[in-house]
């Protein structure tokens, strides 16, 4: 039995919100080097460019990259063997959280309801995404999740009929529909498969995959190809202006679904997709 | 580095904007804005749009101004304000005609305008510029004063007058009908098997 006291993960996950704000992923700037290098369209270049020179100075300055410090998904996994003292899970990780948008100067962005719109404040409650797992791990990984992509995101119960051909064609058209208001080049999760809420959940958890790395199905990792080549041969480019860099990576989750659905969803990351994690172990 | 980006090409404009500076823009340009602009989103919008149907005097006039979609991080110490890149223009598409009407020149934003809006830019002769979403840390350099001057219980959707230097953006929809996405993305486009 691992004890972790409620006071620790507060204060990590305060640090994982600033760093997820104001540190974009390795993996990302990698992303962004290598699509500014093959970029051809002049304004798209320049505006890789600019999002690389915004990336090392907010890091420096630790400034967030975006002012959108987003609504706080915070994904964990929790190990049997765990015990948290001094506090409940949710209330620890809220707290890490208020901690965190206040002394890292992250804005707050959330309104208490749909029906209520006044600020929460403090940008809680995070969404929280919990996992048991076997063994004394703890991991915790916060992502910022911007309203730009978000509100762009969509998700559609298919069926079976209507085919792979139908899945590719609702990806390229959430793209092509969000055009410049989701910030391209875009990261794509694609959820397919599940059930309702299981097929967003899985959508969202695709994009937390590193950039480089394809699904291990190989029916899985050829829809991503198609898809980045769909995606970028649609001209949208870097901020919508015309290039040839509309999207960085497709990532494809699939999961059992019944034999009468196809689900699909589709949630749109930008291009400052942003998270850290943390594991005890 | 100390300017926001290099000047190349751009287009210098000074704030309040004539008809003679916004009619030669043409979609697509790279400009470099200086001078003052309003930074405004959706509640200040509403609040705005409101204060018009009751015909009362809004905080600011919008004859030859532009207006900035940005709800700002908060400054940390030592700074006038936090990371400010634009947000989604499509949020205050119903609220633009009529500003437009009243005189204002140039909107700030990311993403498209909804026809009416970009008809009302012909009409009014009025432009539309796209800043680079997500370079929030890069635009806050180009802000050099900051100033809440209503709706200050709004927060980061308070109305703010912001003096900028050299603030880059692209001309997204001109006053004659051209459109930097429509243009772009089929200049840019690849057919595929």
């Amino acid at each position: 039995m691992k004890e972790i006291a409620a006071t620790d993960i507060s204060a990590r996950v305060a640090n994982l919100c600033i760093r997820a704000c104001t540190v974009l992923p390795p993996d990302l700037i990698a992303a962004l080097e290598a699509a500014r290098e093959q970029e051809e369209s002049p304004i798209g270049r320049g505006i890789l460019s600019r999002l690389l020179e915004n990336a090392a100075l907010a890091a420096e300055e630790h400034l967030p990259a975006c002012q959108d410090t987003g609504i706080a998904v915070v994904f964990v996994e929790l190990g049997q063997e765990v015990r948290i003292i001094g506090g409940s899970l949710r209330g620890a990780i809220t707290e890490g959280v208020r901690e965190g948008y206040g002394k890292g100067y992250l804005r707050s962005s959330l309104v208490i309801s749909p029906l209520d719109r006044r600020n929460t404040g403090d940008n809680t409650p995070p969404v929280i995404h919990t996992e048991l797992v076997p063994g004394e791990r703890l991991t915790i990984t916060v992502t910022a999740k911007g309203a730009g992509s978000e509100n762009m995101s969509r998700l559609r119960m298919m069926v079976p009929a209507d085919g792979t051909e139908s899945v590719r064609r609702f990806v390229v058209e959430s793209v092509q529909r969000a055009g410049a208001s989701a910030c391209p080049p875009v990261v794509v999760g694609v959820g397919l498969g599940g059930s309702f809420e299981q097929c967003a959940l899985i959508a969202k958890k695709a994009l937390l995959r590193p950039l480089s790395q394809r699904n291990p199905d190989p029916l899985a990792a050829a829809l991503e190809s198609e898809l980045l080549e769909l995606l970028n041969a649609t001209g949208i480019g870097p901020m919508g202006v015309g290039g040839r860099t509309t999207a960085l990576a497709v990532n494809v989750e699939t999961w059992p679904c019944h034999i009468a659905s196809l689900p699909v969803a589709v949630n749109l990351q930008c291009h400052a997709a942003r998270h850290a994690s943390h594991e005890w172990s | 580095m100390s300017n926001c980006c290099p000047a190349g090409q751009a287009i210098r404009l000074t704030t309040p904007l004539s008809d003679d500076v916004v009619m030669p823009l043409r979609a697509g340009q790279e400009v470099l804005i200086s001078g003052i602009i309003y930074g405004a989103r959706d509640a200040a919008h509403q609040r705005i749009h409101a204060a018009l149907a009751r015909e009362e005097e809004l905080p600011f006039d919008p004859t030859g101004q532009i207006i900035y979609y940005v709800g700002p991080s908060p400054a940390p110490p030592g700074r006038i304000i936090g990371a400010a890149g634009p947000t989604t223009a499509s949020r205050m598409d119903r609220y633009t005609p009529a500003l437009l009407a009243r005189g204002l020149k140039g909107t700030i934003g990311k993403g498209p305008r909804s026809a009416e809006v970009r008809a009302a830019l012909q009409q009014h002769r009025a432009v539309y510029f796209g800043a680079i979403g997500g370079a929030g840390a890069l635009l806050a350099r180009c802000i050099k004063v900051v100033e809440v001057i209503a709706y200050e219980d709004l927060g980061t959707e308070a109305l703010r007058r912001l003096h900028v230097e050299d603030f880059p953006a692209i001309v997204v929809n001109d006053c004659h009908g051209g459109d930097a996405y429509f243009e772009g993305q089929a200049r840019w486009r690849r057919a595929t098997p």
